[in-house]
């Protein structure tokens, strides 16, 4: 049988032009427009005003916050999970969660953070008066982590898993510490799981925007936020296609960043 | 020589759970500066000595010396000791000179003394002018010897090597065999080699300890190993051997295989029951009239050096004999062998009293 790249590939070609390629024209020409569907470059130069570019930096600082607290849970987490007796069930139970709508689980936390819920509660039951922890910074970052950490844990816990235990104990034999060892051999070797875990919970990170109106109360504008109530609220598209392209942009550059590099050693 | 003793291991037990036991009890001293090897099929407990010897796992009861000082608590990073894994477990993120100067980064050694000693010990295994190759692009056989490089450089005082010849193949291992024998040889340093492969046991050791089921069933010199086996399993384990029941009659005479014949061996009960072990080179195709047993060949092999030929006695004993001569499949033919050839193994019998016998029988001599 002789292969047809040509018509083989075509279905997915379409597929791409169709749901990629054109959504991103789109959204590049709605944001030389204005809110009179006239050609111009003001929502260009409105984002770089200090009000978007606050946003864009308080976006960044959330981001990188959620992003650095999922690793600094997921990566021991992935760890120990590899030294379990039953690693993959183990992984399993951590992996379920994800699969529940990251919808219900966030009004979960409203109920669990609320005046009136558990954690309330525990906190009346030590004698202190109940405190609002919804709609404050620490529940937007909280609920963000909780949600990213399983998405974190995957790459880590593959790569650890596919490294040679033997190379722990060569690195021992040679008269690495522990520690030496994690910081010369394991961390190294698996560097590649955490740039992939990085990708996929900083980039949506970005642009969360449900969790900071359920759990922050609107208090906490990311990029996301502001693409949602340039759309909805303020019906100018334009801008927010604006901010959608940065937020692109951002997404490109920070994949580059983390991209794999070829394996090599210092020379 | 008490001095010359590098590693003891008095009484050392190993269990995991509290049902599989690993080793039974092991004791031997290893002298400075020789090539042992640890012999023995797979489970016999001889990677579970290298292994507490690196410090990677403790013994259950006993107790391991390395240089008069107790060491069972001791971490493997703080041994003198390095280790050349079955699978080499060079590290893939870092490329060759990184690889063997691993060990000396930890030390925190000077940068200029780190470049003489990684070249020097690349300049040791042929590898001079890799340093900055990546791993990936290493041949097996370069492996190894990155391997072995990142070992000899810390300078330690034992080297132990784990199967590291198993993943090449036949020609390559046989050139590795001779490398490491004199590399051994001109760093004059303790080298304990695992296998499972009794040519390579034979060709490489100083001195051979083949152990089964946790035991260290006999130790000596290649020669003595091959020529007087301790038991059945050491002589089935140590090349071919014909190993048929007879009985010693007195000192230097024993019957088998319904004849009596001249040996060397002594200090035995008279008229106890023993193993003959005769190896099947050692047994010569004569003409019946002239073989001390008549056999009839039953098949033959072309080995390539010699042929192999299966062939019984009257009795239903196989013989198996290595002969550089062609023979006929079904023709009667004679076996002959020297005095010599005949080893005499007792049943049962331990490697303390084995050694007590031989000293005290030659002895008398």
């Amino acid at each position: 049988m002789k292969f047809k790249p040509k018509a083989t590939f075509s279905p997915y070609l379409l597929w791409i032009v169709l749901f990629v390629i054109a959504p991103i024209g789109l959204i590049f020409y709605y944001s030389l427009l204005d809110l009179n569907g006239d050609f111009t470059l003001a929502n260009y130069r409105n984002f770089f005003t200090p009000a978007y570019l606050t946003m864009t930096l308080t976006s960044f600082w959330y981001a990188f916050l959620i992003t650095f607290f999922t690793l600094l849970i997921a990566y021991p987490t992935a760890y120990f999970l590899t030294k379990t007796k039953h690693k993959h069930l183990w992984l399993m139970l951590v992996i379920i969660p994800s699969w529940i709508n990251l919808l219900l689980k966030t009004y979960a936390f409203i109920g669990i953070f609320g005046l009136y819920g558990p954690v309330n509660a525990m906190i009346e039951v030590f004698g202190f008066d109940p405190t609002q922890i919804l709609f404050t910074d620490f529940s937007f970052v909280f609920v963000a982590v909780y949600i990213f950490i399983p998405f974190m844990i995957i790459p880590i816990f593959n790569a650890l898993d596919k490294m040679n235990p033997s190379l722990i104990y060569a690195a021992r034999d040679l008269g690495a510490s522990a520690f030496t060892t994690f910081r010369r051999v394991i961390f190294p070797l698996t560097i590649e799981g955490v740039k992939s875990g990085i990708q996929v919970t900083f980039i949506p990170a970005l642009s969360l925007f449900m969790i900071t109106r359920l759990i922050a109360g609107n208090k906490v504008i990311t990029l996301g936020t502001a693409i949602e109530q340039q759309f909805l609220v303020a019906q100018n598209w334009g801008m927010g296609s604006t901010i959608a392209v940065f937020l692109i942009l951002i997404m490109f550059a920070s994949m580059r960043l983390t991209r794999k590099k070829k394996r090599g050693g210092r020379a | 020589m008490a001095n010359d003793t590098i590693i003891r291991f008095d009484n050392v037990t190993k269990s995991y759970n509290s049902n599989t036991t690993v080793l039974k009890g092991v004791s031997f001293e290893l002298e400075r500066g020789k090539f042992y090897t640890l012999l023995g099929p797979s489970g016999c407990g001889k990677t579970t000595i290298l292994r507490i010897i690196a410090g990677f796992e403790a013994p259950t009861t006993g107790d391991v010396f390395i240089n008069s000082k107790r060491v069972n608590n001791v971490p493997a990073n703080e041994r003198q000791v390095n280790t050349v894994f079955q699978d080499y477990a060079l590290f893939p993120h870092l490329n060759v000179f990184e690889n063997v100067a691993f060990g000396l980064r930890i030390k925190k050694v000077k940068e200029a003394e780190i470049k003489a000693r990684v070249a020097e010990a690349l300049k040791f295994v042929n590898l001079a002018g890799y340093e900055n190759r990546e791993i990936t692009e290493m041949s097996g056989g370069q492996r190894q010897r990155v391997a072995i490089a990142r070992a000899i450089v810390n300078d330690p005082e034992v080297i132990l090597l784990d199967e590291p010849l198993s993943a090449l193949d036949l020609k390559l291992r046989t050139e590795m065999q001779y490398e490491l024998r004199e590399l051994q040889q001109r760093l004059g340093k303790t080298f304990i080699f695992v296998t499972h492969d009794q040519e390579e046991a034979l060709a490489m050791s100083d001195e051979i300890f083949v152990l089964n089921e946790g035991n260290i069933q006999q130790s000596g010199t290649p020669v003595d190993i091959y020529d007087e086996p301790i038991n059945r399993f050491v002589a089935d384990f140590i090349g071919e051997s014909n190993i048929v029941d007879g009985v010693m009659l007195e000192d230097y005479k024993v019957q088998f295989a319904g004849k009596v014949f001249d040996c060397v061996d002594g200090g035995m009960k008279q008229n106890e029951k023993i193993e003959v072990v005769i190896r099947p080179e050692d047994l010569h195709l004569t003409t019946p009239a002239a073989g001390k047993i008549t056999v009839r060949v039953d098949t033959q092999l072309f080995r390539g050096v010699h042929y192999e030929l299966s062939t019984y006695d009257k009795d239903g004993n196989e013989w198996l004999v290595h002969s550089l001569k062609q023979a006929e499949v079904g023709a009667q033919v004679g076996l002959d062998f020297d005095p010599e050839a005949i080893h005499i193994m007792r049943l049962n019998e331990t490697e303390e009293e084995f050694d007590a016998r031989i000293e005290a029988y030659t002895n008398e001599v």
